[in-house]
Order: C-alpha cells, then structure tokens, then sequence
C-alpha cells in the first residue's frame, strides 16, 4: 500500500494526488509542533460538532440562583453573572469560531486567488488595475476596515464575516499572482493552451490548483489572525450578539468583573489563545512542509 | 624542517543527518613545517573541513575530533576559545573564496582590513593608517588611499581577493590557509593573485596550505600535495613527483587534464570503480 | 592589472552616483505616486462605507419619521441626488480641506475632535513601541546567536503567543493582576482625575507637558497610567520585533563575511554586533515602522480596555452611537498615518542601504 502511494511513477492522478498527500502527511507527523497544532484544531472541530453532548449544560440557560460562582467540580470554569455555565458556553462558542474562521476562508481565498490568477496569467493592463487594487487593500489597517465596515453594515454575524473577508482576501492574490508567474509560460501550460483550452479552463484547472498549496499554507497562518478580529469585534459588541456564546462577547461581558470574579473574562481568552496557537504551529508545520522556500518570511 | 609548524593526527570532522552521524574527514594526520603544501580534491572531499577545522571554526552541529592539533608547539583542541580567538587572524589566518561574499559589504576596505590588525595589537591612528595603506600596496594595489575608502560592492572582483589576502597578513601570522582562492576569480587574474600570495609567503618564511580542486595549479605553487577523497588523504607526494603518483583516484584526475600536445578527442572520467576508499560518500 | 584600470573604476563610481540622482528623483516621483494612489484608495473605500453600504445614509440623518419634504430637502443638502462619480469628488475635496463632517454625539468637528484625541494615541503607541524595540531586537538577536537552545525556544513561543493573545484579553488581566491586584500600576486613564485638566496642553502629550509644566507629580502619575498599556502594546511589537531579527540574523550569521571577521579573530560580540547585526539595522527599520503603524491600529482595542482617550477609544464610542462621520474621520485619520509609515519605512530601507543604492 505505502509502496503504492510512493511509487516515483504513479498511473493515475489519483494515486499522484494520494502518494503527495501521504507524504505531506508522514512529514508533518515528524513536527512535534504541528502535531500539536493539529490535535487543537482536530479538538475545536469536535467540541464544535458534538458541542450537545460535551457541554454538561446548556449555553444559554440561566441560573441567577448560581451567578458568578468561581470554578469548581460541577462548574469546571465557573459561572456567569446569569449563572450560566461557562464551560458550557466555551464549548458551543467553538461552533461560532469555527463558523466564522471556515466562511471567512471559504470567501477570501478563492476571490483572492481568481483575482490573483488572472491578474498573473494576462499581465498588461489586467495585471495593474487588480494589482493596483490589492495593494491599496493590503496596505490598509485591517482591523480598522473591519471595524468601519461593520459600522456600516451594522453589528452581526453574517456581517463581521463579511467585514474580515474583505480585508483577508488581498494577501491570496499577491500569492497567487506571484505562483501564476512563475509558471505562466511553462511547457505544460503552452501545451493545454494548443490543445484549445480557453483561458477560463486553464486557471481553473491548470493554474489555481498549483497555488493550491501556499495558499493552504497562508490560510492556516491567518486563522489566528481572523479569530482575534472576531474575538474584537466580539469584544467590541460589533459581531455575534448576545445571548450567543461568542469568545470575544463572552470577554466583554466578563469586563465588569474582571476584578473580583477574574474566570468570567479570562475563561474564554484561554480558549481563544489555545485555538490560535493551534493555528500558528499547524500553519508553522505546513510551511516548512508545502513551502519550504517561504522560510521565516512574513 | 626542524620542530613542525603545524602537526595533525587522526583529524576526524563528523556532522549529524537526519540518517545519523556522516564523517567529513576521516581520521587523517599529516604536518607542515614553513612550506607550501597543497590540498587537492573534489568538492565534499572534505579539504576545506580540513582548513576550517585547524582554526576551530566548525559551527556546531559540526564536531571536531583528533588525536593530536598542535600548532608551534600549542595544543589547539586544549585552547580556550579566548585563546583561540587570541590565535587566529595573528597567528594562522585563512584567505576565503569568494571576496562577494566573504567581505562585509557595508564595511570600508580600509576598516575591513585596521580591524584584521586592531584585534591584536594596540596601534594609534597614524600607524594604523599607514600599515593598512603599505598592506594594500604590497598586494599590488596601485591606489591604496582611494581603494581603503570603498566599499567591496565597488571593487572587482580580482580586487576583492586581494583585500581579502591583505586583510590576512596584515597581522603577519606563520600559517596562511588559502582555500580556493582563485575559483570565483577571471582566469585572467587568477595567476596574479597566487603570485602575490606565494610571494609574500616566501617572502615572510610562512607556512601555507593552498586548498583546491585544481591539481595543475597546486602543483604550480606547492612544494608538497595531499589529493583528498572521501574525508581521508589518498596520496600524499612532493610537487615535483606527481607524475609518479601510484593511487588510482590522483592517476585518474592527472589523465583527466588536458594537455598542450594531446590529440585526445575525449577526455577519460574518473573511473570510481577503481579504489575504494571513497565508500559511503 | 589591465583589467581593473582604476581610472575605470573611478569613470564607473562617477557614472553610478549621477545614474543614483536621476534613479532618486524618478522613485520619488513613484513613491509620490503610490502614496496619493493608496490615499484615493483609502477614500474611495471609506466613500463606499459612508454613502453606499448603508441602505439609506438621509435617512440615518433624518430618522424614520421625518416628512417627504424634510428628507428631500436633506438628501439634496447630502448632495446624494447628484451621480456617484460627482458625490465622491466633492468628499475628496471635503476630505482634502479638512471637513471631515460634524460629529453626532460630540457635536463638534470631526477634525477638531482628532486633533485633540491623537496625541494621547500618539504617546502611547510611541512608548510601546519603544519599550518593543528596546526589549525585542536583543531579543531576537540573543535567540538567532544561540539557535535551538531553551532561550531561543522561550523567545519563540514568546513570538507565537503575540500572534494569538487578543489584546483586549491581556489588557483585562494586566489591569486585574497589575492595577486591582498589586496595585504597582494605575488604573485606566491617562492620569488620576485628582490631576485632570491641570496640564496647558502644549504637545497634548501628558508626559513633555508635565515636564514642561516642571509637575513631577503629574508626570509620575501620568507615568503609572501609561506604562501597563504600552507594556501591553509594546509585548506585541516585541514579538514581531524579535521574530524578524532573529530570522535577519540567523541569515548574516551564516554569510561568509561574519565567519571572515571570526578569521580574524574578531571577539564574538563584535562579531554579532558589528559584523552581522550591523548590516540588518537598515532592514530592522521596515520592520519596526511596520510594528509603529500596527501598533496605531491595536491601540483601538487597548485604548477602549484602558478607556485611554485617544483615537482608539473615539473610533470605538462612535461606532457604537454609530456616529458615522466621526467612525470615518477617524479611519481615515488612522488609515493615513499607517499607510504614511508603511511606505515611508519601505522607501527609507531603499534609500539608506549602501547596496540598494545601486
């Protein structure tokens, strides 16, 4: 079977596709690190899914009678002011974490790496007015954008994901506008090209799929970025709103008793820094994996 | 040759991998008294090991081993690295390849080379100055005040190399190691700086280690040769009898050079195959 | 000999330093170029989040009861009946005479309103960023000389927790643990209210204006407020601070020219200092305006734990009496600062290396 996926000449695209994904896979295992990395990302994503039967309580019912109890057996995290169970509400605020980490990726990366694409494929004029575009963008303060995007849009959800979306997507295009160069006038795209393949085909299937993989490698390292901007506009009242158990909210709310019961605020901060970190080794693993010549470059 | 310059026994250089421990340098010994003894080899032969390791300057993970390093009668493996440190430049010394890389591109020339001398000995201004511009003439620099005050980015190459050589001697050390001094150089000016090197060192009675992949143009310099292969010394032989060489690796690179008279159409390649020292590399 | 005439190296250096004037003027002109294009874009952007994001700005102004004719009359006193093209112009002219609007809850000028809350962001995110520099260069140079070893791993989860720590959240727990818990610092301000509006704002900078005033016990009390949150703001410029020097380093440290200076017998010290620190110092001046205009930007979150009166916490009190015109004065204010800094650290590494020159 491990023969077959390291085969030097696979048959089928398949097998080069699986014996690539095997090796990136053995690599990472070496990586302490990444392990890691994975393993908090692997348990956000259950705590996420089986959020009911982790969570001993409810997230959202209340219990004055038990208001801001510290942290003990029955409550692992403590209680807040409305007597909620914040273990609880950690657990199904990875839902909304991992909501907004997934719909922000899925909507920046691709638009970045179209505009990317196509802005390195045609070159000429194309190549400076997006590029233009995304330079302007990417010299922006991010949050600053988000937070005056939201303002506009008004507070939410669906809003803060778009907010961040709008600011995450231009790094994706100078990626892949830097990747589409390099191989713009390879054989094989020549070769596709005479075969009288449209240059809708050839982005599509020749050009972003060799992006694919520094674009991975970048989308883990922005997590932890787009969480803590989440988490801010949380904290800011901007994005999810009560009585969700978002991270960044949760703090907010802890504010006013940060200085007697300290577990109502920093609870949810741990979860926050844990899941980031998990990002940050992941991210540190897949790039000296995928994208090796990438090195400590920002 | 009364008492060696320089004695090496069982010099052994080991850097780790990722399939354990490879030796680089195997365990060879040889001496130098104040003469020119060259090293030849192909690259990963481990000659410039050899030069780097005689000052010590293997980076960890590198490890250096040897039964004895004695340089004028001081064990180098017993130094402290202060003492060390108090050794190298003013005592042994070492002319790198390539002057692009191996001089601080946003350091002067002339500071470059005040600071190859300050480390070791107190000199005021004047002096300094002096001894630094009559340095650069004597490597045959014809505008030393103008040349001190550049940068090596404005320098030429085969200029570069001779800063390099003045930065080296200015302390007047007993050993010069010289390892490939001349292959990033023009052909044109690469005779020119191994006069100027082999003149000095005449000049001065030092010793001098020539390392090179080029067996034609050590044995033009050298009294003696060492041909490296495999981290171990294969041949060792005066200049003047290299044509007598019996192991087959140096009878392998003699035939390998061209010669004026030859009517050869192709020239032979190393045929591997026929020792076997070189296993594992 | 006869290759390097060195009247010809002499010609070559001549013709380099005019080709060097003629270069410098023409990225002048470029970097003049990009920046008014990055600033139009900045325009542009805050345009389409004040005029056409929101579903309707009159009706933000007029609120939903107002008659047909007074939200006719309002619309046309927007200027939103004319086309967007015309619209945007007349907000770039607005923007570029320094009308940025009336602010809704403070009932002033936007303009006056930042001016008189910058300084306080100013002084902050300077001292952070000093504190940053100061701490995080050794830092990173300490972690690149010893590669591998405990210290360099400290420094480098050290690095890893500035990019996952939220700022809020550390602002919290520095206030609980430092202020509420050993009291070594003061609490939020930017001094005791015992000392407020004592000072002449000269600078706006409580600490030159203390000095100036000759009030030690302003200037210390004002000391106390400051030092936890630019601690807080300065951890995070550390962090990025330390991990580009280390990687910098860890660079020189394996060119050929530092082990020529370990030839020589050069002292280890000199040898990471002059040797190989030396030529990275131009390189580290992007990096730390980079970290001084992020910084700007993370005061927001900072400014509002510490109810610091700066821009931060204005931006942040507007958006939530979504007071627009002051949300995007102050965006504008902070987008133009940071763009200002980013490109002018990146022309500076252009202009000041000897190599780059060329």
């Amino acid at each position: 079977m491990i023969a077959w996926l390291l085969d030097d000449s696979p048959t089928s695209r398949l097998q080069a596709g699986l014996g690539r994904a095997w090796r990136v896979w053995t690599a990472l295992l070496r990586n302490p690190l990444a392990v890691v990395g994975g393993l908090i990302i692997l348990v956000l994503v259950a705590m996420a899914v089986f959020a009911p039967l982790i969570a001993p309580q409810s997230p959202v019912g209340q219990d004055l009678a038990n208001r801001l109890m510290p942290p003990s057996a029955a409550h692992w995290m403590g209680t807040d002011e409305l007597g909620r169970d914040i273990y609880s509400r950690v657990v199904y605020g990875a839902r909304i974490t991992l909501l907004i980490v997934a719909m922000v990726a899925v909507i920046a990366a691709p638009v970045g790496l179209v505009v990317g694409a196509v802005s390195g494929y045609f070159g000429g004029w194309a190549d400076r007015i997006l590029m233009g575009i995304t330079d302007i963008f990417l010299s922006m303060p991010k949050l600053i954008l988000a937070l005056a995007f939201v303002a506009a849009l008004g507070p939410g959800i669906e809003n803060a994901i778009i907010a961040i979306a709008i600011t995450a997507w231009p790094v994706y295009a100078r990626i892949a506008r830097a990747e589409t160069i390099t191989f713009r006038d390879a054989e094989f795209i020549a070769a596709v090209r005479l075969q009288g393949a449209s240059s809708v085909r050839v982005i599509l299937r020749h050009v972003l799929p060799l992006c694919a993989s520094s674009t991975i490698v970048r989308v883990t390292l922005d997590m932890a970025g787009i969480i803590l901007t989440a988490a801010g506009l949380g904290f800011l009242g901007l994005g999810a709103q009560p009585p969700l158990p978002e991270w960044g909210a949760m703090i907010s709310r802890g504010r006013n008793f940060i200085l007697d019961q300290w577990w109502v605020a920093t609870m949810p901060g741990f979860a926050i820094i844990l899941v980031s970190l998990g990002f940050c080794f992941l991210g540190d693993g897949l790039r000296d994996v995928l994208d090796p010549k990438q090195g400590e470059k920002q | 040759m009364s008492v060696p310059l320089l004695e090496v026994e069982g010099l052994t250089v080991t850097f780790p991998t990722a399939r354990g421990p490879v030796d680089v340098v195997r365990g060879i010994s040889f001496s130098l008294g104040r003469e020119r003894l060259g090293i030849v080899g192909e690259s990963g032969s481990g000659k410039s090991m050899t030069g780097r390791s005689i000052l010590r300057l293997i980076r960890p993970p590198g490890h250096v081993s040897a039964g004895r390093l004695v340089f004028d009668g001081i064990d180098l493996l017993a130094l402290s690295e202060r003492r060390m440190r108090a050794l190298r430049g003013a005592r042994i010394s070492m002319v790198m390849q390539d002057p692009k890389f191996s001089l601080n591109p946003v350091m002067t020339v002339g500071e470059q080379i005040a600071e190859a001398l300050l480390t070791h000995a107190k000199l005021p201004r004047r002096a300094l100055k002096a001894r630094v511009l009559s340095m650069l003439e004597a490597v045959r620099i014809n505008d030393p005040e103008r040349v001190a005050g550049l940068y090596p980015h404005e320098v030429s190459g085969g200029m570069g190399q001779r800063v390099m050589i003045a930065m080296m001697l200015i302390p007047e050390p007993d050993l010069l190691i010289a390892d490939e001094p001349t292959s990033a150089l023009d052909v044109s000016v690469q005779a020119q700086v191994l006069d100027i090197i082999d003149d000095l060192v005449t000049g001065k009675g030092m010793g001098l280690i020539l390392i090179s992949h080029d067996l034609n143009l050590v044995a033009r310099y050298c009294d003696r040769i060492l041909v490296m292969n495999g981290g171990e010394i294969v041949e060792e032989c005066r200049a003047s009898e290299l044509h007598l060489a019996r192991h087959p690796y140096t009878r392998g690179l003699l035939a390998a050079m061209p010669r004026m008279d030859e009517d050869r159409d192709v020239l032979p390649v190393l045929d591997r195959g026929a020792w076997t020292t070189g296993a594992g590399t | 000999m006869a290759f390097e005439p060195s009247t010809g190296v002499a010609a070559v250096r001549a013709g380099m330093l005019a080709g060097r004037a003629w270069g410098g003027a023409m990225s002048l002109l470029r970097f003049a170029i990009v920046v008014a294009g990055t600033f139009l874009g900045l325009l542009a952007i805050t345009f389409f989040i004040g005029r056409v994001v929101p579903i309707d700005p009159v009706l933000s102004v007029v609120g939903d009861r107002a008659t047909k004719e007074v939200y006719e009359a309002a619309r046309q006193a927007m200027g939103l009946d004319r086309p967007l093209i015309v619209q945007f112009f007349s907000y770039v002219g607005d923007v570029l005479r320094g009308d940025l609007g009336r602010s809704v809850s403070t009932g002033r000028l936007v303009i006056d309103d930042l001016a008189r809350v910058f300084p306080a962001t100013l002084e902050m995110a300077t001292t952070g960023i000093v504190i940053g520099v100061a701490l995080g260069v050794p830092m990173g140079v300490v972690a690149a000389t010893r590669q591998g070893s405990l210290v360099d791993q400290a420094i480098r989860v050290l690095g890893l927790l500035g990019y996952s720590v939220p700022a809020f959240w550390l602002g919290l727990v520095g206030l609980a643990v430092f202020y509420a818990g050993l009291g070594w610092v003061a609490g939020p301000g930017r001094v005791d209210i015992f000392y407020d509006g004592l000072l002449d704002p000269v600078t706006g900078l409580y600490l030159v204006d203390s000095l100036i005033a000759g009030e030690w016990d302003i200037f210390r009390n004002a000391v106390s407020h400051l030092v936890l949150p630019a601690s807080i703001l300065g951890f995070f410029s550390l962090a990025y601070i330390a991990r580009m020097t280390r990687s910098f380093m860890l660079d020189q440290l394996g060119q050929e020219y530092v082990t020529t200076a370990r030839v020589k017998g050069v002292p280890e010290r000199r040898v990471v200092w002059r040797h190989a620190f030396y030529p990275i110092r131009i390189q580290l001046i992007t990096v730390i305006g980079l970290s001084y205009a992020s910084l700007l930007e993370g005061s927001v979150m900072i400014e509002t734990v510490f109810s610091w009166p700066g821009i931060g916490n204005y931006l942040t009190t507007a958006l939530l009496n979504a007071d627009m015109n002051a949300v995007l004065g102050a965006t504008l204010v902070i987008g133009a600062v940071f763009i200002l800094i980013n490109k002018i650290s990146d022309v500076l590494y252009r202009i000041l290396d000897p190599r780059a020159r060329r």
